[in-house]
């Protein structure tokens, strides 16, 4: 029975697999209002597992551990506001100065609920009860932020009891009720907040963080830990060294500049969302429907495109638009059409040390479509992501930018199909002879989520919704109502 | 009147504010921590286990595998073929084959993912066709039960309608994955905290496991984060692990799974393949009618059996079929084990019927509701015979082959029944494929009611107008009724429990053998409680169920838990009150039924006392405050081999039309709107049956839209992970969404004649199907039946258009 009795005491144990340098990691935020210090753990240990497990605070819960589900959903403030954010994918440093609640939080000191709790218990929002702390937390973040977009604002968070139509009826009836003001106490606390040293690499600006991924070419850069989140939940890895880049204000900025857009690789999914609704309004609509508000709080387009994913959103439509991405390696700068970045299934053409630092791209293009098919349509991953960029002077395709995600092993262009648009007059013909030739673009695969065959079909007929949709035909489901 | 009242669920503030706790909540000082090895091959001889790397893990307190249980525990809840650890063989991917103990869940988690396992691959049977073929089977052949002359009567027929109907399956996704504790206690005795929606099963298996009566083992449940079936046998392997390692160290161990890990271990709905061939004449009326269901059961029998009984109970739906035939294959295949899921086959019998209304009407080119209608069972008040008296035929026994004092009696998978009896014959009565009269058919009223309130004619004609004006989008509408039977077909299970104690100060604590998973059967029992004693249910304390306070309890499950624990409790509950009643009554010279129990207060002789004042005089007076119920259903008895009986107390009804519109380039498709019409009886607590109403609609619109299972070649779950697997989000629901409750009370003596809420409203989701399958027809001429499998994803909803395009 040897073998069954304990081998060595707890206490000597690094479970987490941190070392002696992991232990300087001194992060500071605020905790339900009160400033918490959290020394000595991984930087790569969870909010979530740190709230449950060492903290005690069990109300947050694990419903997947991967950012799919919401169950963890807390809100952090910073100076640019309040969001939700899945803790399950959150390690600690990225909370460094920041003020974090959570459901417990969400009532007020006294124990008063707030009034989407209130309106939860009344319109009878809650079965299991389960994923209910999540949906009060996004729900408390929406009805701060003054968001009515009920159904966009809670589309990372997962009920299977409900239906959701009583969780809805709920956030509507908050929606008009005064935000209680321990709900606003956090900003102003933040503000005044001094959050000290963190113990972790967590640079301040480019320059910084050039000069030491020089130095660690092998680290692994954290900006929303949205897809590194789950190297280490799910596939258990341990990441070292680790940069976290939530504190790069020059890479968070958005500009507008001879005609062109220029967005930091840090700039969150939800901020370019923000600055592409009016001016590429089917880009936003296509930014709407990546991942959750939850995922896109946290999750920047350098991320996206650095990752190197061929179902990543954001690149098909980037390429395009045209788009020029900007590497930076050391002090040297270089530029290259956004395309020719992505070499190879998740090989790309970035050298050791060297990192997206922005992507620059036309603030208009009228012509300009993105599709994306997926199983669900909100909080899903593409099958097939098409998007389109025709330009039509008198009657005669004079360009043409077409790329795709999800139908090959990198986000690419339509080359074949573009060919067969270029000079020729935009009718059904001519896309149909298009939609043709675009079988020599791709030799997809099948998958979970789509079989080869579906792929190229739908590719295909995504050139044909684009003929209709220019022609001002009904092709969307999501517009249609009873 | 407590009772009928639309409360919130009880635990709703504690929900809405974190403080509702699960298991994984509960504080354990010095518990251990587990998780599974699981296999990577779909069916293979384990040749070598290396697990020195995973001893040597940090953390790591103990690691197990088949040689160091020789007396492997049984996980099954039926015939004893599922080893806590794989033993010489794997069956399928994800199987455990080891189990670590370590001081954390990351710790244990890591250390799991290092064992060497080396297998000699065998042939794995992945599907229904190979299991077909190799006939790999559960049951000797496949299970048939007819009425009339099927087969003539096709023949007869002057059309036929055929086809073969590909149904996916389902994974729970209950929001709390499995999870379960054990705390040693004295003597060897162990407490274990399980989500499970069958603490006796619970209890029942780890006794077994260690060897203890059962009285030694206490199962408590306070709630499940979800449950829908897929607790109700699947949470046996964690609940053993945990009080095997606890037994081995000393120590509490808990263990969860990880979300990936319990989707891949864990069985779902089953799949199944549904053959059809329809004898019809021209107006669509079903003359004779076939069916094959080829089941895919997994790896293990688990309840497969009933599940697949269940689907055969199933095949008529709201549908007299006087010549009708169902063969059922119980297939066993290297894949996991399926298992109870929400309606329990019942769902995958009924989409076939529909299926085959929806063919008929199209072949005959009628529409679909008229056909529907012309083949419902008769009107319940027509004029007729009486039913026959039902009598004893179940004749049900134990499993064969299992030893006394192993099976787990109070399991649905446990008895192989046999019997005999004489069968009742379609009279003025109508009588289901398995004999049993329809006494209580009102869908012809309800169907009636909701084709008025949701304007379906209409609409009807206003889609088919919209459609001609639109080349790429195309809508389409469908109405689908639901009959669904009420009563656990292993008839012994049909019995419940529960415990109530009024305390000297008036206040109730309730106990009862029901499992809450959020569907507010707490709530309810509370509300029949506490309307028993005329008091507000605020006075009735709800506690956690528990093997130690109510024995002998079947699982929450088969939508039974109101009807069987509401009536027990009830029956606790008016043992008191007739005491107390008889108190009063001696001390006013009255007879006890002149003492009345309303609005807090105790009536009697002209004189009104405060509730908590009657409850101490009893106290002092040395009357007992405490007493148990007891509930089994009546009037019913059931034959499984023959198929013949009466099965159910009741049926529950409800219809439901949607609206969908698709897209016929891409498939991409979407639910507009959904009026729900559903027989809940008397309601016990309205708010509540609409939030079952409203959400088994969705899961079950799901199921047969978006969620999709995907296995690879390799027997691989593909779709292991909220990531690849959709269950529908918050705009899924439909935007434009109309739920009414049929109010009419039960006829039978159910709990304040109502009826079970749980499952039947799943089948509404039907709806969905054909709403599309309305939508894709209407991209073709009317020749190519769409012929739409399940799920309907965007690309299975592409293919049908194409082929009813011609392309």
């Amino acid at each position: 029975m040897d073998r069954f009795t304990p081998h060595r005491a707890a206490t000597q144990i690094a479970l987490n697999g941190e070392t002696a340098a992991d232990r300087r990691m001194s992060v500071a935020f605020l905790l339900n209002g009160t400033p918490v210090r959290v020394e000595g753990e991984a930087p790569t240990r969870t909010l979530l597992d740190w709230l449950r497990d060492t903290r005690g605070l069990r109300g947050t819960k694990e419903g997947c551990n991967e950012g799919d589900c919401g169950a963890c959903t807390v809100m952090v403030t910073d100076a640019e506001g309040s969001r939700a954010l899945n803790a399950c994918i959150l390690f600690l440093p990225q909370l460094h100065g920041k003020a974090v609640r959570t459901v417990e939080g969400i009532s007020g000191p006294k124990g008063e609920m707030h009034p989407v709790q209130a309106a939860m218990v009344s319109h009878h929002g809650s079965q299991c009860g389960f994923c209910t702390p999540g949906f009060v937390v996004s729900m408390a973040v929406a009805h701060l932020n003054g968001d009515t977009g009920h159904d966009d604002a809670l589309a990372g968070n997962l009920c299977r009891c409900t239906g959701y139509a009583p969780i809805v009826r709920a956030a509507e009836a908050a929606a008009g009720e005064a935000v209680p003001e321990w709900m606003v106490a956090d900003r102003a606390a933040v503000a005044g907040f001094a959050a000290g040293e963190a113990g972790v690499f967590r640079p301040a600006d480019s320059d910084a963080l050039a000069e030491w991924y020089l130095a660690h070419p092998d680290a692994v850069l954290v900006a929303g830990a949205t897809d590194v989140g789950l190297w280490v939940t799910k596939q258990l890895r341990e990441l070292k060294p680790v940069a976290f880049l939530g504190g790069v204000e020059d890479l968070k900025g958005i500009e507008v500049r001879g005609g062109q857009l220029h967005v930091g690789a840090c700039v969150t999914i939800s901020a370019l969302r923000e600055a592409v609704a009016e001016r590429l309004p089917s880009f936003g609509e296509m930014l709407r429907r990546y991942a959750s508000v939850q995922v896109r709080n946290a999750a920047t387009i350098g991320g996206n495109i650095a990752n190197g994913s061929p179902i990543g959103d954001g690149p098909p439509a980037l390429i395009a638009l045209g788009a020029t991405l900007h590497l930076r390696r050391g002090d040297e700068m270089r530029s290259l059409p956004l395309e020719a970045f992505f070499l190879d299934y998740r090989k790309q053409d970035r050298r050791p040390g060297e990192f997206v630092a922005g992507v620059s791209f036309p603030e208009r293009a009228p012509a300009f479509r993105c599709y994306k098919i997926s199983k669900r349509f909100d909080q899903d991953i593409s099958a097939v992501c098409g998007c389109f960029n025709v330009t039509i002077e008198a009657g005669v395709v004079t360009s043409a930018r077409i790329a795709f995600g999800g139908m090959a092993g990198v986000p690419k262009r339509a080359s074949a199909a573009e060919a067969a648009l270029v000079g020729k007059v935009w009718t059904e013909a001519t896309v149909e002879a298009a939609a043709e030739a675009m079988a020599g673009d791709f030799a997809p695969m099948t998958d979970m989520r789509a079989s080869a065959g579906y792929r190229m079909l739908t590719a295909q007929n995504l050139l044909r919704r684009y003929f209709h949709d220019l022609n001002g035909v009904g092709v969307s489901v999501l517009e249609v109502s009873a | 009147m407590s009772m009928g009242k639309a409360l919130p669920h009880d635990a709703a503030p504690l929900h809405v504010t974190g403080q509702a706790r699960y298991i994984d909540d509960l504080s354990m000082a010095n518990a251990l921590h587990l998780a599974f090895g699981l296999s990577t091959v779909a069916h293979g001889e384990i040749t070598g286990i290396d697990l020195s790397a995973v001893r040597s893990a940090p953390g790591v307190v103990a690691v197990l595998s088949a040689e160091d249980l020789p007396d492997m525990p049984d996980c099954s809840p039926s015939m004893h073929d599922e080893p806590l650890l794989a033993v010489g063989t794997v069956h399928y991917v994800g199987q455990p084959v080891f189990l670590v103990v370590a001081e954390s869940h990351l710790a244990a988690r890591k250390a799991a993912r290092l064992g060497k396992v080396s297998y000699r691959e065998l042939p794995a049977l992945l599907t229904v066709d190979a299991a077909l073929a190799a006939d790999s089977r559960f049951e000797g052949g496949p299970v048939i039960w007819q009425k009339g002359d099927a087969s003539a009567a096709i023949a007869g027929a002057p059309r036929l309608v055929e086809g073969s109907f590909e149904v996916g399956g389902q994974e729970h996704f209950y929001l709390e994955g499995q999870v379960a504790a054990a705390v040693p206690q004295e003597g060897g005795d162990m407490v274990v905290h399980s989500s499970t929606q069958h603490p006796t099963e619970v209890q029942h298996k780890v006794a077994h496991a260690l060897h203890l009566p059962m009285s030694s083992v206490r199962v408590e449940v306070r709630r499940m984060g979800g449950g829908f079936g897929g607790k109700e046998s699947q949470g046996n392997a964690l609940a053993i692990a945990c009080a095997v390692a606890a037994r081995l160290t000393g120590r509490p161990c808990r263990m969860r799974y990880d979300r990936d890990d319990d989707m891949v271990i864990t069985g779902k709905r089953h799949d199944l393949r549904i053959l059809y061939r329809a004898g019809v004449d021209d107006e669509g009326r079903i003359l004779g009618l076939e069916f094959t269901h080829l089941f895919r059961c997994g790896w293990s029998q688990d309840l497969s059996l009933p599940v697949a009984d269940r689907a055969m109970l199933h095949a008529d739906n709201c549908y007299h079929l006087a010549h009708v035939r169902i063969e059922s294959h119980r297939l066993k295949t290297n894949t996991c084990s399926a298992t109870a899921y929400r309606g329990f086959g019942g769902p995958q019998g009924m989409v076939g019927v529909e299926r085959v209304l929806d063919h008929v009407a199209f072949a005959v080119g009628r529409e679909p509701l008229e056909v529907r209608k012309l083949n419902f069972y008769r009107e319940m008040d027509a004029p007729g015979g009486q039913p026959p008296d039902p009598r004893d035929i179940s004749g049900q026994k134990m499993s064969k082959g299992a030893k006394e004092g192993e099976v787990d009696l109070s399991s649905r998978g446990a008895a192989l029944p046999v019997g005999s009896h004489d069968l009742p014959t379609d009279g003025a009565v109508q009588t289901t494929p398995y004999h049993m009269p329809v006494e209580d058919f009102i869908g012809h009223e309800l169907v009636a009611e909701l084709e008025r309130t949701s304007d379906y004619r209409a609409r009807k004609a206003k889609i088919a107008r919209w459609n001609a004006g639109s080349p790429v989008l195309k809508r389409g509408i469908a109405l689908t009724p639901v009959k669904f039977g009420i009563s656990f077909t292993l008839t012994w299970l049909n019995q419940a429990g529960a415990l109530v104690h009024v305390y000297q100060d008036g206040s109730i604590a309730l106990n009862h053998g029901g499992t809450e998973m959020g569907q507010g059967l707490f709530q309810k029992v509370a509300q029949v409680t506490a309307s028993v004693f005329g008091l507000d249910v605020g006075m009735v304390k709800i506690t956690a169920t528990d093997t130690g306070k109510v024995p002998n309890t079947s699982a929450t499950a088969a939508s039974s838990g109101s009807d069987l624990n509401g009536m027990a409790a009830k029956a606790a509950a008016e043992t008191i009150r007739g005491r107390l009643a008889e108190f009063l009554a001696e001390k006013h010279q009255v007879k006890p039924e002149a003492v009345r129990f309303v609005d807090g207060e105790v009536k009697v002789a002209g004189e009104s006392y405060d509730w908590e004042r009657v409850v101490a005089w009893a106290y002092q007076a040395r009357v007992s405050l405490s007493s148990t119920g007891y509930y089994a259903t009546p009037k019913i008895v059931w034959d499984r081999v023959k198929g013949t009986g009466r099965p159910f107390f009741y049926f529950a009804y409800g219809a439901a039309v949607t609206e969908v519109v698709i897209d016929r380039l891409t498939g991409e498709n979407r639910i507009l709107r959904a009026d729900l019409l559903h027989d809940t009886g008397t309601s016990l607590n309205p708010a509540l049956d609409v939030g079952q109403v409203e959400g088994a609609y969705v899961q079950g619109a799901g199921w047969l839209t978006t969620e999709e299972l995907v296995w690879d070649g390799k027997g691989r779950l593909a779709t292991h992970a909220p990531s690849t697997y959709k269950i529908p989000a918050c705009s899924d629901r439909p935007r434009d969404f109309r739920v009414a409750l049929w109010g009419r009370p039960n006829r039978e003596e159910s709990v304040g004649k109502s009826k079970a809420v749980g499952e039947p409203p799943f089948m509404l989701g039907i709806s969905a199907l054909y709403a599309l399958s309305d939508a894709v027809a209407a991209c073709g001429d009317g020749s190519v039946y769409p012929a739409l499998d399940a799920p309907a994803t965007a690309e299975r909803v592409l293919m049908a258009v194409r082929r009813v395009e011609g392309v």
